[in-house]
């Protein structure tokens, strides 16, 4: 079985990196998903409450992140961000994951015209840049979550049902398969109940590497303005707001987002490294 | 054909003697106190199934160990410890004296170049050869193996397996080797082309006057073809001797029962008789004689004493290592 | 006219020019065991990828009991009386299972699909039995047992449906001499408790002495020579069977002569 994952070129540095920054990376992941799901009860402040007077501070028992330039407070706007920031993803990689391992199992067992139609149109998907893409939907639809997500998940899934469409070819010729095929089981059973499982880790380390891109496409469309409304709290949007901050000498709140989207990717390539290593 | 080989360590083309292997994460040694011979033009027979370490028995020949492999005794080719060269050294004797054919033909060659690119690169690499000498020298050798000289330019995928096994003996011939190791070579063929390749194999062992050690699961080919016959089991040689003595007249349980156990078209129908249980897991470890789990005759002294190698009475070169040889080929013969 | 599990009339399948299976005819008498043997490129494995329906004939048909086995069928309830029809046995006892189901979820997941709404634990263990699996083995995952273990789990695995017929692509040829008899003779065993039809598809004539009734000969997608096993072992008469059966190392074996036979042939 040869698994081809899609990565980017630009991320191999920070694979290479020794197990002591992935640790760290894992750390920070695991305290940011669980501060996002207890974020309500965890912030300190209305993310979007104005103190103008104390704009631009720097840590304080108050402001344990300080404050930005809008003198709101950067913690608050940080836990509550993460709530869009890692939802929107985590939306792009289940649409993405299903429908693409959907799409890539049915053309692989099926074969022949439905091979040729889904995998043509999926191909054809890739001609078009995922950031464009979804940019366009924006365009159309106008501000909200939902159409970066979707746009986003549409240009994602070509690469989860072309790594599904090849696993599912290999592992159908094994005899295995056959074996179920003659004591009676129907396809759907057979793929459902083995074939799936069986290729289930490749495809989940490919849609955890599609996690960090996704968390960084979307911030990278809410940093442009386009996507999350103006006043909800979100990573991109933070570390816009904050570049006045950095010049004035107070980095923490552009800073801090760009460290956390960081290490989802480190974290998921490690696991995606992992996973290509186990199977043969 | 000398079933009492010459003493000098120079006339042996492969001397193993106390070969013991350990690995990394088993309980006992993988290959436990081997003690092999072949001499020059001699045609030994290596039988075991599989895990008896009869493949990685051949392949110390080589040098070539599995990674984390803890080595005791000695593996002499040709008069040279094996276990204790330089990798220049051993890299010169993996391109000329010792030579390896393969059991998959098609897995242990390059599908993408050329049979003839193949057949000369190992003599030319080490630059004693030049490439026009060496193609002409690969020719010849393609015709003495049946084979026609034109597959020179064809790709391994253009031919059948019978085939290319036969461009692997040729291609095992290039370098003039002293002793040819051959690992299974006829077990992924059809058996009219295995007759075919054992047929060229002998010829060929004959004409140049190597040493070959074949091993093989098939105790009826081992003793047809073969001087001397090793039987290994668990990591143990088990009975070696003369091929038509080992075949007509079994000194260790497990050979006996292997050849009762092995199916024949010409044999009367009915049921075989199987040898129960299996081979001692490498996870175990052994007190006794490896096979007394699964033996007839075994007794309390076959599980708690290791037997010796011991040579028959009356036959000197026909060697078992077990408690109870004398109760075999006393019932051998009632029958 | 005896009654036949499974009989194959004019089976042809051709690839491209190549015509792997060529007219094969045969017939199986209930309970019976029948042998197919050859070399590789000989059509035996087509033909027996065709009796399971694994493969499409181009043309000649296959009767189990009389009836026609259709070529594909749509439903659940004829995909599984089809099933019960033809069984089969792999040659890979690695590859023919799940690595990720235990011995008793695939025995358990066979009896679920067959016999719905039953108590399995007795069934399994009846089955564990009959292949001489002890309990202890059930829990395991194919990548823990031996090979001949595996193929004692594919046999039994075949023999959860009640086939009627249970064909073996190369069952024993994967496997040390040792357990090669063993499951030879556990082959033996379960014909005669159970009355279930032998394909039997192999290369090695001896295994073919050992569980069959009757035998063909195929070369090149057509049969050469059909008889009782005792008659074509005894006394092959067509040439390529007696090569077969010089082919076979025994004492006083000339492989020389083997090969020049081969070449004339």
């Amino acid at each position: 079985m040869t698994a081809v994952f899609t990565r980017r070129p630009g991320l191999r540095g920070i694979r290479a990196g020794g197990s002591p920054l992935h640790l760290v990376c894992l750390g920070l992941v695991a305290l940011i998903v669980t501060a996002a799901l207890l974020a309500p009860w965890l912030v300190p402040h209305d993310p979007n409450a104005v103190d103008l007077g104390g704009a631009l501070a720097g840590p304080s028992p108050d402001h344990p992140l300080g404050v930005d330039a809008a003198g709101r407070d950067t913690l608050s706007r940080l836990l509550l961000g993460a709530r869009t920031s890692l939802l929107g993803p985590l939306g792009v990689v289940v649409f993405s994951t299903l429908a693409g391992v959907a799409v890539g199992t049915a053309a692989a067992w099926r074969g022949g015209w439905l091979d040729s139609v889904l995998s043509r149109s999926t191909e054809l998907v890739f001609a078009f840049p995922g950031l464009l893409l979804a940019i366009l939907i924006i365009a159309v639809y106008g501000e909200g979550l939902l159409a970066p997500v979707v746009a986003l998940a549409v240009a994602y899934l070509p690469y989860v049902s072309r790594l599904t469409r090849s696993l599912v070819l290999a592992e159908r010729a094994r005899p295995y398969v056959s074996a179920y095929q003659v004591q009676g089981h129907s396809g759907l059973q057979i793929c459902l109940r083995h074939v799936l499982p069986n290729i289930a880790p490749v495809v989940l380390a490919q849609a955890t590497v599609n996690f960090g891109y996704a968390l960084m496409d979307l911030a990278g469309l809410s940093f442009l303005g386009l996507g999350v409304p103006a006043l909800t709290p979100d990573w991109g949007r933070m570390v816009f707001d904050g570049q006045t901050a950095i010049q004035h000498g107070y980095p923490l709140s552009a800073v801090l987002p760009c460290v956390l989207i960081v290490a989802f990717n480190v974290v998921g390539e490690r696991w995606a490294d992992r996973v290509a290593r186990r199977t043969p | 054909m000398s079933t009492t080989p010459p003493t000098d360590s120079e006339k042996y083309a492969l001397q193993v003697q106390g070969l013991r292997i350990t690995l990394p994460g088993t309980a006992r040694n993988v290959l436990d106190g081997v003690d092999l011979t072949v001499a020059a033009g001699e045609t030994v027979a290596l039988v075991g199934e599989s895990g008896s370490g009869k493949t990685l028995t051949s392949r110390s020949a080589l040098g070539l160990l599995p990674p984390g492999a803890l080595t005791e005794g000695r593996v002499d080719v040709v008069g040279e410890d094996v276990l204790d060269i330089s990798a220049e050294r051993l890299r010169a004797l993996r391109t000329g004296t010792v030579a390896m054919i393969f059991q998959d033909p098609r897995a242990a060659i390059n599908p993408l170049r050329r049979i003839g690119d193949f057949l000369v690169e190992g003599v030319t690499l080490t630059g004693s050869v030049n490439q026009a000498d060496a193609t002409a020298r690969a020719g010849e050798l393609l015709q003495d193996v049946g084979v026609d000289p034109s597959v020179l330019r064809k790709y391994p995928s253009q031919v059948s397996g019978g085939m290319l096994q036969r461009v692997m003996i040729a291609a095992a011939l290039m370098g003039d080797p002293s002793l040819l190791l051959a690992d299974e070579p006829t077990t992924a063929l059809d058996v009219t082309t295995q007759a075919e390749v054992v047929a060229l194999l002998i010829r060929l062992q004959q004409c140049f006057a190597t040493g070959l050690l074949f091993v093989t699961h098939d105790l009826d080919l081992a003793a047809t073809i073969s001087d001397r016959v090793y039987v290994m089991y668990a990591g143990r040689i088990a009975e070696s001797g003369p091929a038509d003595e080992l075949f007509a007249r079994p000194r260790h349980p497990y050979t006996a029962a292997l050849l009762a156990s092995t199916p024949r078209p010409d044999a009367p129908a009915g049921r075989l008789a199987a040898i129960d249980g299996r081979p001692p897991d490498l996870r175990t470890t052994l007190t006794g004689c490896a096979f007394a789990a699964r033996c007839p005759l075994a007794t309390e002294v076959c599980e708690q004493r290791q037997p010796d190698l011991r040579p028959a009475p009356d036959r000197p070169g026909h060697r078992a290592a077990c408690h109870h040889t004398e109760q075999l080929t006393r019932s051998s013969a009632d029958a | 006219m005896p009654e036949y599990a499974l009989q194959a009339v004019g089976l042809t399948r051709s690839y491209g020019a190549v015509r792997a299976v060529d007219g094969v005819s045969f017939a199986l008498p209930k309970g019976g065991s029948l042998g197919i043997v050859g070399e590789s490129g000989s059509g035996k494995t087509t033909t027996a990828r065709i009796v399971v329906g694994l493969e499409q004939a181009d043309a000649g048909e296959v009767l189990v009991g009389g009836a026609r086995r259709a070529s594909a069928v749509r439903g659940r309830a004829r995909r599984l009386a089809r099933a019960r029809e033809v069984q089969m046995v792999f040659q890979d006892p690695l590859q023919s299972l799940d690595p990720r189901t235990s011995v008793e979820s695939v025995l358990r997941e066979t009896l679920g699909l067959h016999f719905p709404g039953r108590d399995h634990t007795p069934r399994v263990r009846e089955l564990l039995d009959q292949v001489g699996l002890g309990p202890r083995a059930a829990d395991a995952r194919p990548g823990g047992l031996s090979g001949g273990q595996r193929q004692r789990v594919a046999i039994a695995r075949a023999l959860a449906v009640e086939p009627a017929v249970l064909v073996l692509d190369e069952a024993v040829a994967a496997l040390d001499v040792s357990v090669q008899a063993q499951i030879l003779n556990l082959l033996a065993d379960i014909r005669e408790q159970t009355a279930v039809g032998y394909l039997f598809i192999t290369h090695d004539l001896g295994a073919v002495r050992c569980v069959t009734d009757d035998v063909i000969v195929m070369r090149q997608g057509r049969v050469v020579e059909a008889g009782s096993t005792s008659e074509v072992l005894g006394s092959p008469r067509h040439p390529y069977t007696r090569l077969l059966m010089d082919s076979v190392p025994r004492p006083g074996w000339d492989p020389a002569r083997i090969a020049e036979a081969r070449r004339t042939l």
